[in-house]
């Protein structure tokens, strides 16, 4: 069976994660074999998700972490007590 | 590098193998499971009364519940006093912890919990008028969405990311999306959290993380691809009707 553009476009999150089942994966290959234009949106989709999985595209404000653990001690010291 | 990155690139994500690891895991490998006792045990003994042991519980947490707070609220001061509040209350209910969960799904619940308690107060004052942070109606709709189209990519490597002005494109694409969108963006491609994990996390079903996952990440491709252009390594890319 020969699956259209859009089908293609239905299917490229699960695509990129593995989470089609094998026939659809085929005809999705077969696909992208001959169409540039799907092969360029899924390319670029991927290259997307890998952007964003980079920790430096958020950074963490500097000092969040020492002055998250200097409250927290100052939690665990008063309830420590307490408790 | 994040987990998530090292794990595109031990997978082999760049090329045309899956980008991440099944779906529908539930990681229930050896070692998540000796991870989950090592886990119980330190809690264990952080109620017992060991509670310095609470500070090396949740560091590797504190990123993802920064993330998820700033996601909700998109103001980092709120965010930092809200993970503040938010690992405090985690502490005070650590006897309520079952390990039914992984503890990290479990305080990314409390982590949400609180940032919407945030969002509502905010709510409450005329000024900040909150923005729609649940809508099921973007669950519903068309399944078809036409991606930005192009015929050649040029792929970015991710060396591209010490450029600034790259870094700022795309966390601006990713808190501009919808809510709903937001955080499972956040939870699926920022922290590599499983479907399942996401959907525990979010109260909806596998379904519609997938769904949402499926439309975040194809909106991101529309909003982000023409602007990246400007990042390419060389040359030019070509666009649709325009071949170079």
């Amino acid at each position: 069976m020969n699956i259209d553009c859009k089908h293609v476009w239905r299917h490229i999150s699960a695509y990129i994660d593995g989470d089609v089942d094998a026939r659809l994966r085929a005809e999705i290959d077969r696909h992208l074999e001959h169409c540039e234009i799907c092969s360029a949106v899924m390319d670029s989709t991927r290259n997307v998700v890998v952007l964003i999985a980079d920790e430096r595209v958020f950074e963490i404000p500097a000092g969040y972490s020492e002055r998250l653990h200097r409250r927290l001690d100052a939690v665990l010291a008063e309830e420590g007590a307490s408790g | 590098m994040s987990r998530a990155l090292a794990n595109l690139f031990r997978e082999g994500r760049f090329g045309s193998q899956p980008l991440t690891h099944a779906p529908n895991s539930t990681s229930g490998t050896g070692s998540a499971d000796s991870q989950r006792d090592a886990t119980a045990q330190t809690i264990a003994r952080i109620l017992a009364g060991e509670t310095h042991l609470f500070h090396e519980l949740i560091r590797p947490v504190e990123r993802p519940v920064f993330l998820m707070l700033y996601m909700l609220l998109r103001d980092e001061t709120d965010a930092e006093d809200a993970a503040q509040e938010t690992l405090i209350k985690v502490f005070r209910n650590l006897h309520h912890f079952r390990g039914d969960a992984k503890f990290s799904t479990w305080v990314l619940s409390i982590t949400r919990n609180e940032g919407l308690g945030w969002l509502r107060k905010r709510a409450s004052r005329p000024e900040e008028p909150l923005e729609p942070v649940l809508n099921p109606a973007l669950d519903e709709g068309g399944g078809d969405f036409t991606p930005a189209l192009l015929t050649d990519w040029r792929e970015l490597p991710s060396e591209s990311l010490e450029r600034q002005e790259l870094r700022a494109c795309l966390s601006r694409a990713i808190v501009n999306l919808p809510p709903i969108y937001r955080e499972v963006v956040q939870l699926r491609d920022l922290d590599d959290l499983d479907v399942q994990e996401t959907a525990d996390i979010l109260g909806i079903t596998p379904g519609s993380v997938k769904v949402r996952l499926h439309r975040a990440r194809m909106t991101l491709q529309k909003e982000l691809v023409p602007q990246l252009q400007a990042f390419a390594p060389t040359g030019k890319r070509s666009w649709f009707g325009r071949r170079v």
